[in-house]
């Protein structure tokens, strides 16, 4: 493969119901660092139908150009037509990078066309920078945050990577920013379809998304059942705060799974993360440890989370937390 | 109808334990299971079983004691076991991975072929999708609940962000299974008995179809560069206090960052 042919930083621009998806917009941001760094472009790549007009506020977050397949086919996403259209794309413009966004969708979309463009794929990146010889240095942790390694993709391309939304942040929109828009007609191979989306559901979750909050306040085993629950809530409250958890208060039923902070949970970057009661299991430390500042009450000494925190107080998390709701609201 | 359920085996990651002092892990005595999602996914191929009389073959990709795991398997209720084991193997990545597995799938018959969603120790979730692409075939990720109509036709529930959707496709297809959708069942005392009498095929290289340039490290697009201890972040102020010195101290650091 002769990857000098290979240019550009490209970005799959998530869409959902016709609004482009936050992660999409936070890869074009981080694309624009890498661009830079390359001396090439940044591209965005929007699939879907009666989309074109969304092409705009790629522009003004970062895109110089934004590559367009607006057919019925793309809709809403499946696997198969969006992989045809991203391949054909591929083909076509021959990207150095693509970078996907971790979603559902990024998920089951990138190992396919990866798979079917014969290229290397790295899941979940936290860190993107471009190495000395002008390769992508993709690194991502291994075994729940605690070991990181650093992947390369030296002979195929493009590079890929996932990255989960609330990692990269996008760049604040400049209205005055033009860029370049191109429409791309795929040529659909429709006997491959072979799945039909019959309905989308949605279900009621909470109202603000956690990995969108400026300040969590996270409920661990040690805040106990019901009323160790609550007094988190009036501290949330007093602080105009949401409420997350550890994966142990999810799973004794008493938050929804949507405010649970980990690896198997959502990644999290506020202001402030006041961990209360929360031990921090590397795979709830891979959540969270990218917050601004970190407040940490357990009663052990030595647990995990104190690693991170930025202020440690070692005593009982509920204790603690009742009187500080006291001392608040006088 | 036939079902093939690939499982891996991995380190029980909720077991590991950092050492504090070095902030690396402590891997000594871990035990090995077989990965969440995966032991989902033999559930649901045991309860299609148990519904549609299907026959489910199990298989795994990994060093000798693997073994283990598709033992387990045999002991839940799954008919076969294949052992995908070579030195040509090792040093795969994900699309190396899904060569290997997709090259001893196209030596068996299959309606439907499950994976879990994503092995805990490496969460990347690709190894599903990218053998379904080698062979061709229609996925579906995300999978939390299967309908079978008896002929060809699956309903699917695959979980998204806000909600799930409902998908139609027709065997031969594959799906990634996410662990809390179907509750494994357990071994049987019989189960165990007999996992251990039965026969587990073992298939290297030459037992299947695949490009020897495929597999293994050389076949492998991806790289490591280089693997690291996160290490300690700079220790922050840990104190231990009563509880209203704890109170008071929080509130002025708060106060100090602006946060109240």
């Amino acid at each position: 493969m002769e990857n000098s042919t290979y240019k550009g930083v490209y970005v799959f621009a998530e869409q959902r119901n016709g609004e482009i998806q936050k992660v999409a917009l936070e890869l074009v941001g981080k694309a624009r660092d890498l661009a830079a760094d390359l001396k090439e472009k940044v591209y965005a790549i929007l699939l879907g139908h009666n989309i074109a007009g969304q092409a705009q506020m790629l522009i003004e977050h970062g895109a110089d150009v934004v590559i367009c397949a607006d057919a019925p086919e793309l809709e809403s996403y499946l696997t198969e037509p969006y992989t045809q259209a991203m391949c054909h794309i591929i083909d076509l413009h021959k990207p150095d990078i693509l970078l996907i966004g971790a979603t559902t969708t990024g998920r089951d979309l990138g190992p396919r066309v990866s798979a079917r463009v014969a290229t290397g794929l790295t899941a979940d990146c936290t860190k993107l920078e471009i190495g000395e010889d002008k390769h992508l240095l993709m690194t991502r942790p291994a075994f729940g945050g605690n070991l990181m390694a650093t992947i390369v993709c030296k002979e195929h391309r493009p590079q890929m990577s996932t990255v989960r939304p609330g990692v990269m942040q996008s760049l604040e929109a400049d209205t005055q920013r033009q860029g370049e828009i191109i429409m791309v007609d795929v040529p659909f191979a429709t006997q491959k379809f072979k799945v039909r989306l019959v309905k989308s559901v949605k279900e009621k979750t909470s109202k603000i998304d956690i990995s969108e909050a400026k300040i969590l306040i996270s409920a661990g085993r040690g805040m106990g059942c019901c009323d160790g629950l609550n007094l988190v809530k009036e501290l949330a409250e007093t602080l105009d705060a949401q409420v997350s958890a550890s994966r142990a208060v999810v799973d004794c039923g008493l938050v929804g799974h949507d405010q649970q902070v980990g690896q198997t949970g959502k990644t999290v970057r506020p202001d402030l993360y006041f961990a209360a009661g929360i031990s921090g299991a590397i795979q709830h430390l891979a959540g969270m440890e990218e917050s601004g500042y970190i407040v940490a009450i357990n009663k052990d000494k030595y647990a995990p989370i104190f690693q991170v925190a930025d202020l440690g107080i070692v005593g009982d998390a509920r204790q603690i937390i009742k009187k500080l709701n006291d001392r608040l609201k006088n | 109808m036939n079902i093939v359920v690939c499982i891996k085996q991995v380190p029980d990651t909720t077991e590991i334990k950092i050492n504090p002092a070095t902030g690396t892990l402590i891997r000594d005595g871990v035990p090995s299971i077989i990965n969440p999602d995966d032991k989902a996914g033999l559930e649901l191929a045991l309860r299609m079983k148990d519904l549609h009389d299907a026959h489910v073959t199990v298989i795994t990709m990994g060093p000798p004691q693997a073994d283990n795991a598709l033992r387990e398997a045999l002991a839940m209720g799954v008919d076969d076991a294949i052992h995908l084991t070579d030195r040509k193997f090792a040093g795969a990545d994900t699309l190396a991975t899904s060569h290997a597995l997709a090259g001893a799938l196209r030596n068996l018959t299959f309606d439907l072929i499950i994976t879990g969603r994503q092995a805990i120790d490496g969460d990347t979730a690709q190894v599903g999708p990218q053998i379904a692409e080698h062979l061709d075939i229609a996925q579906v990720s995300y999978l939390r609940k299967l309908d079978y109509d008896g002929k060809r036709t699956f309903t699917i529930e695959r979980s998204i962000e806000d909600g799930y959707e409902i998908l139609e496709t027709e065997a031969p297809c594959l799906v990634t299974v996410l662990s809390d959708a179907f509750q494994a069942r357990y071994m049987t005392v019989k189960g165990i008995m007999e996992a251990y009498a039965k026969e587990v095929k073992v298939w290297g290289f030459n037992e299947i179809e695949v490009k020897e340039e495929d597999l293994g490290l050389k076949g492998s697009p991806t790289k490591v560069h280089k693997a690291f201890s996160r290490g300690v972040k700079a220790a922050g102020e840990l104190y231990e206090l009563d509880t209203d010195e704890a109170v008071g101290t929080i509130i002025s650091k708060l106060k100090e960052k602006f946060i109240i």
